[in-house]
């Protein structure tokens, strides 16, 4: 499309573990490495920092994502985002969640939710997020809260997820387990069908 | 089948004499397009349950089904007076994405426009207020005089809501010949004639005692439960995006934001109005810092896409507070997920917290002053 490039095209975690698997061909070794060496440049420092002490503590449980202009991208498995969310929330003082969005990945089997922290308290991380994923195991025929689409909750860490995680419960059927108050928020009463964002609930006529 | 299950409302409630369990809406003027599940022991509030949705469009649903720029006029319906604004945060999100440079004097419109839009939602916003708490001259004042700002905006866009002014790229089209002068005529009697509103509603010594004190957040719960806005800075927390994260050409502009340290509902019914007042000084600025001439819109080819898989979160403040859109492209002609975080949503979960041991009859005040716009709670 456009030419014109953005400052933070900056994904080097990703390409760096994905390029050998995908291309097993003769020198698999060169293309990784000369990539993420052009760009770190780019890096802006203060986010680097944040995600450095992420990984410090955390090393290989998780994957950056990206490290963008006040965006700190982190993809953790469910087992860990518990852990994760306490670390973000108790040593890097983030204190509340701005937003809980769920991604549905059928190619994939799975079902990304998405943590947007932000820090209302600590003036210097203003504008600053924690854009935390993990994901679910996905089902075809889903029951939703009696299948195996389960994460644990975080709203014994940030209260604020609370609504959120109510909507992402009815409209991706990912129960979250730990939650006190796991009922519907805005889908009718006698819905019965499909979680209606997950991508194989169709538009009618579309 | 176990209450578990059941929607609220339908749940069988245990049986006490004391406790009667209300129903608030979702017909009711004073709920708006929701419901509220009320428990009182007398005349003293002891639950509260909100129960939304009752105006769910799936805006969310359908913006994966609709191309970047198709997506434009429907994205807007969640607040047809804020519509610039909520409008805002997926025009730079898809900016973003596709890495276009927007024109200077785009960015200075769009500003105007938002500051414009913010005042427009608020004069409703406190139009509502006034009707909720009794108070006529408040239904008719704002409701009066938020046309001149309509007017403003009808001359800009051609809609007097509902505008689709914000494209990625730019705005649709350029300001009118001779804008800056009516504008600057209109936002001045515009100050002088909110400034009056002080006399007639916020000294008003019934006012204040219906909300002084009443509905108190303090500024420990407002962190932890995450509300954002005026909410927020009732609080006595500082934070207003277009200070703590500028975009466009708010840095350029001086930003003064509002704060309170009470907490209760004057504070939050105040600070929209002093945000008016300074959305009138920032519309000044910006039209006198704006270039006179030049493009105001990067035209895309048709049909514009992402690259690859990309995510992008971005975040305007709203008159309701912060308004974040994230969009998750996979490099075809639609988003293949699109969320909007909106600021009703968000301060809803104060809800219950704030009315629990509040007196009934301070409900509609307390409710109406978390800013709260029910059709943009459900999207």
């Amino acid at each position: 499309m456009m030419s014109t490039n953005t400052e933070q095209v900056t994904i080097e975690e990703k390409p760096a573990e994905e390029k050998p698997v995908a291309k097993p061909v003769a020198k698999p070794v060169a293309k990784p490495v000369a990539k993420p060496v052009a760009k770190p440049v780019e890096l802006p420092a203060f986010e680097k920092n944040i995600s450095d002490k992420i990984v410090e503590k955390f090393g290989d449980k998780i994957v950056v994502s990206f490290v963008k202009v006040n965006r700190v991208g982190i993809n953790v498995d469910k087992e860990n985002v518990h852990d994760v969310a306490k670390f973000i929330r108790d040593e890097l003082n983030y204190d509340h969640v701005e937003s809980v969005s769920g991604v549905d990945y059928p190619q994939d089997k799975e079902i990304e939710v998405v943590y947007h922290i932000g820090s209302y308290s600590d003036p210097s991380l203003a504008s600053q997020l924690i854009v935390l994923a993990t994901r679910a195991e996905r089902e075809e025929n889903p029951i939703p809260g009696k299948d195996a689409t389960r994460l644990p909750t975080l709203r014994d860490i940030f209260y604020s997820v609370e609504f959120h995680e109510r909507e992402v419960f009815e409209m991706f059927g990912v129960y979250f387990t730990g939650h006190p108050d796991n009922r519907r928020l805005l889908l009718p009463e006698d819905w019965a069908d499909l979680p209606p964002l997950r991508k194989d609930f169709a538009i009618k006529g579309r | 089948m176990t209450n578990e299950f059941l929607p609220p409302g339908l749940a069988l409630q245990k049986a006490d004499e004391r406790i009667m369990t209300l129903n608030v809406g979702p017909q009711h003027p004073g709920s708006g397009h929701m419901r509220i599940i009320v428990q009182i022991d007398g005349d003293y509030i002891v639950a509260c349950d909100p129960d939304p949705g009752y105006v769910h469009r799936g805006e969310e649903k359908m913006a994966e089904y609709r191309n970047y720029i198709t997506n434009i006029p429907h994205l807007e319906r969640p607040v047809i007076h804020d519509s610039c604004n909520v409008l805002y945060p997926y025009v730079l999100g898809v900016e973003d994405l596709l890495g276009i440079e927007v024109p200077e004097r785009a960015k200075y419109v769009r500003v105007i426009c938002s500051e414009l839009n913010r005042c427009i939602y608020t004069m409703y916003w406190l139009a509502i207020y006034g009707i909720f708490l009794g108070h006529s001259t408040m239904f008719m004042w704002p409701a009066g005089d938020r046309e001149l700002l309509i007017d403003l905006m009808e001359k800009i866009s051609g809609a007097r809501v509902t505008h689709a002014h914000f494209v990625p790229g730019g705005v649709r089209n350029d300001l009118p010949p001779n804008f800056e002068e009516v504008c600057l005529r209109q936002v001045n009697y515009f100050e002088k004639r909110i400034r009056e509103y002080a006399a007639v509603f916020y000294d008003n010594p019934i006012l204040i005692s219906r909300t002084q004190d009443t509905g108190v957040l303090s500024r420990e719960d407002a962190i932890r439960l995450g509300v954002t806005g005026s909410v927020l800075r009732a609080s006595g927390v500082d934070y207003d995006l277009r200070k703590k994260e500028p975009y466009d050409v708010y840095e350029e502009l001086d930003v003064h934001s509002n704060v309170m340290k009470e907490g209760d509902s004057y504070a939050r019914s105040k600070i929209p109005w002093l945000d008016m007042l300074e959305s009138c000084n920032i519309i000044k600025q910006a039209l006198e810092k704006m270039p006179k001439s030049g493009s105001v819109r990067v035209k895309l080819k048709p049909n514009p896409k992402g690259k690859g898989f990309n995510s992008v979160y971005k975040r305007v403040e709203s008159g309701r507070g912060s308004l974040g859109c994230h969009i998750v492209s996979d490099g075809k002609v639609e988003p293949y997920r699109l969320k909007l975080s909106v600021g009703s949503f968000r301060n809803l979960i104060a809800l219950p917290y704030l009315l629990k041991g509040e007196k009934l009859g301070n409900m509609p005040s307390v409710y109406w002053s978390l800013n709260y716009w029910p059709v943009e709670a459900d999207r």
